[in-house]
């Protein structure tokens, strides 16, 4: 499973419709920016996605959900905690098994963080925080990447860098994105939310960032 | 200003203290009691160390003790913490910890005597149902956003391990850790009924007038818990948990006949027991109502309110001493060291003493507990000026006190008041095992008397009791928006 159907999606918040009603086809090899500005409910719309695919995803939040008093390889090594039994995840807490320090070390050096597998989360600066929560995401290695604002904390080649490794990685993703050159490159699909709507959904071969800009007015 | 629903309480309770000193019985009644007082502190200024190799073994029971009860309430608080969500969990918890540790010391020297388990349960129960409450709002407060990020299939105990316990880990040492300097006052003060604790030897001290053996038990008890920090290590803990239970010492055998008997017909209400019908019971019932619950709540009552808003001005007072804005280091340090003596006295052995030096009354206990109290309350008020920003021409000496501290202290001040009401009360009840006549008062009475029956009535009553105020202060800390972290 890596594409999928929505349709009827609404979300609302205190009362008032942030989301839909709107219907969305995702196909395999899908790789969407959502773009809009912010209070569009991309945020929303990337959690409803996540339920929908009952949290079968590799999803990087906006608030990263990291469990600040572990270390970076505690925090990556989460994304396959469902791929072992108790007692092993438990020894892992005290002493991680060689195999998955080579493994989780390969991908922090790919990230180029790879002397912070031992820091604690809490210790580290925004944009390694985000870089650990990507790298959970690609160590889960779910079908399908939900990243929500992924790149905002990391400088202009580190960013490219990473929407590189994340177009690698997973042949379908939905990434909300507030750069829209990046959009541009790194992804397949643009779809663009305003009030709630769908005011955009076209391959990003036939966009240029002047067609993305009014959706920001 | 007495529009403020803050001050309208805290005059509503100075009032009540009022109308209490009234009804209370205040009074010194030993014909020599400053000639005392001065002995007593002549003895602390000449301590000794030697008289006796006793004190060095009840030293180390009490260290003993306090590690034994408080690991395993802690042990046993972390388990009720996972499933405290439920009601039955929560009552559960909050029975067990309104019952002092030293009610509970007296329930299972009736049927343990005096085994070491006696000592360890009478800690170890009443923490774990503090434990409970304390390591469950840590838990709740974790950030829950990690365990929805799991992937689905992870396990239960896995997830827990995972995205709850690390943050919440360096809290739950920080509270573990002072639990244990509150373990090692309960563990000194289960002397006085017997145990082999420092309690034990104060009283033997006391009684036969050896105010420099006293005054060496206190010092070296002040040592012991000022150097906390220096000898409780996570090196060494393991050791410790390791020698502890060997360092209880043997006590004596328990007798299985008397659990037995304790349990089928001791605290079986004797109408019950002796089958004499509901009517016989009723005015058993009634009786121990009206000659001895209600006296004894009545008197427990007017001590906590007199003694509440006693602390209250002592913690006003005593907050400069150690705070940024008055006095130079030289000053702070000697404000520091009067407020952990102060703090570090468990309320039970001031009160003794002092009773000791001034003869029964109220007046003892009230001095004790606003002396405890309000050195842990002025610690913490303390503690919180270095975070107050004044403005550069702030005024100076009183007016600095009056108009820009207490002010902006004032609603932490209460919250921590009304956070320690319920522990206060608790105190109060267990003092009347003293001579005062608060409900510990019947209990012990009814205990000398064999009356088991009557006395666990009683200790019930005392239960709800605590379990009532504890509701007030927690509505009352709702209704002004007060927030506090928790004290023992």
């Amino acid at each position: 499973m890596s594409g999928f159907e929505l349709s009827g999606l609404t979300a609302s918040f205190g009362g008032e419709r942030v989301i839909g009603p709107l219907s969305l086809s995702i196909r395999p090899g899908d790789q969407v920016a959502l773009v809009g500005k912010s209070g569009a409910g991309k945020s929303t719309l990337i959690r409803l996605i996540h339920d929908q695919v009952n949290r079968n995803s590799s999803l990087v939040p906006q608030d990263l959900g990291l469990v600040n008093a572990l270390p970076v390889f505690h925090n990556v090594f989460m994304g396959q905690l469902d791929q072992h039994p108790t007692w092993y995840n438990t020894l892992t807490l005290a002493r991680p098994f060689r195999a998955d320090r080579t493994a989780v070390s390969a991908l922090l050096a790919e990230l180029g963080m790879a002397e912070k597998l031992w820091t604690a989360t809490a210790s580290l600066s925004g944009g390694q925080r985000q870089r650990v929560a990507i790298a959970r995401a690609m160590y889960r290695n779910a079908p399908l990447l939900l990243a929500d604002e992924p790149v905002s904390a990391l400088d202009g080649p580190m960013a490219k860098l990473v929407m590189g490794l994340m177009r690698e990685r997973f042949s379908t993703s939905v990434i909300a994105l507030h750069d829209v050159n990046l959009a541009l490159t790194y992804c397949n699909r643009i779809i663009g939310i305003q009030d709630g709507q769908v005011a955009l959904d076209e391959p990003s071969e036939h966009l240029a960032p002047s067609d993305i800009l009014p959706l920001y007015d | 200003m007495y529009n403020s629903p803050v001050v309208r309480t805290s005059l509503i309770f100075v009032a009540i203290a009022i109308l209490g000193l009234f009804v209370s019985d205040i009074a010194i009644t030993t014909s020599n009691p400053w000639r005392d007082l001065g002995n007593f502190f002549l003895g602390i200024l000449t301590p000794d160390f030697f008289s006796s190799e006793g004190l060095m073994t009840a030293l180390l029971r009490t260290v003993a003790f306090a590690f034994v009860g408080v690991t395993l309430g802690s042990v046993s608080g972390f388990f009720l913490a996972l499933v405290y969500r439920f009601l039955p969990v929560r009552i559960f918890c909050s029975f067990i910890r309104a019952i002092h540790e030293l009610f509970w010391a007296l329930i299972f020297l009736q049927f343990f005597g005096f085994h070491p388990l006696t000592g360890v349960l009478a800690i170890a129960i009443p923490y774990a149902g503090i434990f409970a409450k304390v390591y469950s709002e840590i838990l709740d407060e974790a950030d829950p956003e990690p365990g929805r990020l799991l992937p689905p299939g992870t396990g239960v105990i896995t997830s827990f391990l995972y995205t709850r316990i690390p943050d919440c880990w360096a809290q739950m040492r920080t509270y573990t850790s002072y639990r244990l300097e509150c373990g090692l006052r309960s563990s000194a003060i289960l002397g006085f009924v017997g145990l082999p604790t420092l309690g034990f030897y104060l009283e033997a001290s006391f009684s036969q007038g050896l105010y420099s053996d006293a005054g060496a038990m206190l010092i070296l008890f002040y040592v012991l818990i000022a150097t906390i920090p220096l000898w409780v290590r996570p090196k060494l803990l393991p050791v410790y948990l390791l020698a502890a239970p060997f360092l209880l010492g043997d006590g004596m055998p328990i007798v299985w006949g008397n659990v037995k008997r304790f349990f089928t017909e001791d605290i079986i209400p004797a109408p019950i027991r002796h089958g004499d019908g509901m009517v016989a019971l009723g005015s058993w019932f009634n009786d121990l109502l009206v000659n001895e619950a209600l006296p004894g709540i009545w008197n427990t009552v007017v001590l906590t309110q007199i003694a509440l808003v006693a602390t209250g001005i002592l913690s006003l007072l005593a907050f400069p001493l150690i705070s940024v804005q008055f006095g130079g280091p030289v000053r702070r340090t000697f404000g520091h060291v009067v407020l952990v003596i102060a703090r570090s006295t468990p309320e039970y052995i001031l009160a003794y003493i002092l009773l000791q030096l001034w003869g029964p009354s109220m007046l003892p206990a009230i001095v004790a507990l606003a002396l405890h109290n309000g050195g842990i309350i002025g610690h913490l008020l303390g503690r919180q000026t270095r975070t107050l920003q004044l403005r550069p021409d702030a005024s100076k000496g009183l007016n600095l006190y009056a108009w820009e501290l207490v002010p902006r202290l004032y609603r932490s001040f209460l919250a921590f008041l009304f956070y320690r009401w319920e522990i206060i009360m608790r105190e109060t009840a267990i003092l009347g095992i003293l001579g005062i006549y608060t409900l510990g008062f019947y209990v012990d009475s009814a205990i000398q008397n064999i009356r088991f029956d009557r006395a666990m009535v009683l200790i019930l009553i005392t239960a709800l009791l605590n379990i009532g105020i504890d509701t007030l202060g927690r509505y009352i800390r709702r209704k002004l928006a007060l927030q506090t972290i928790p004290t023992c």
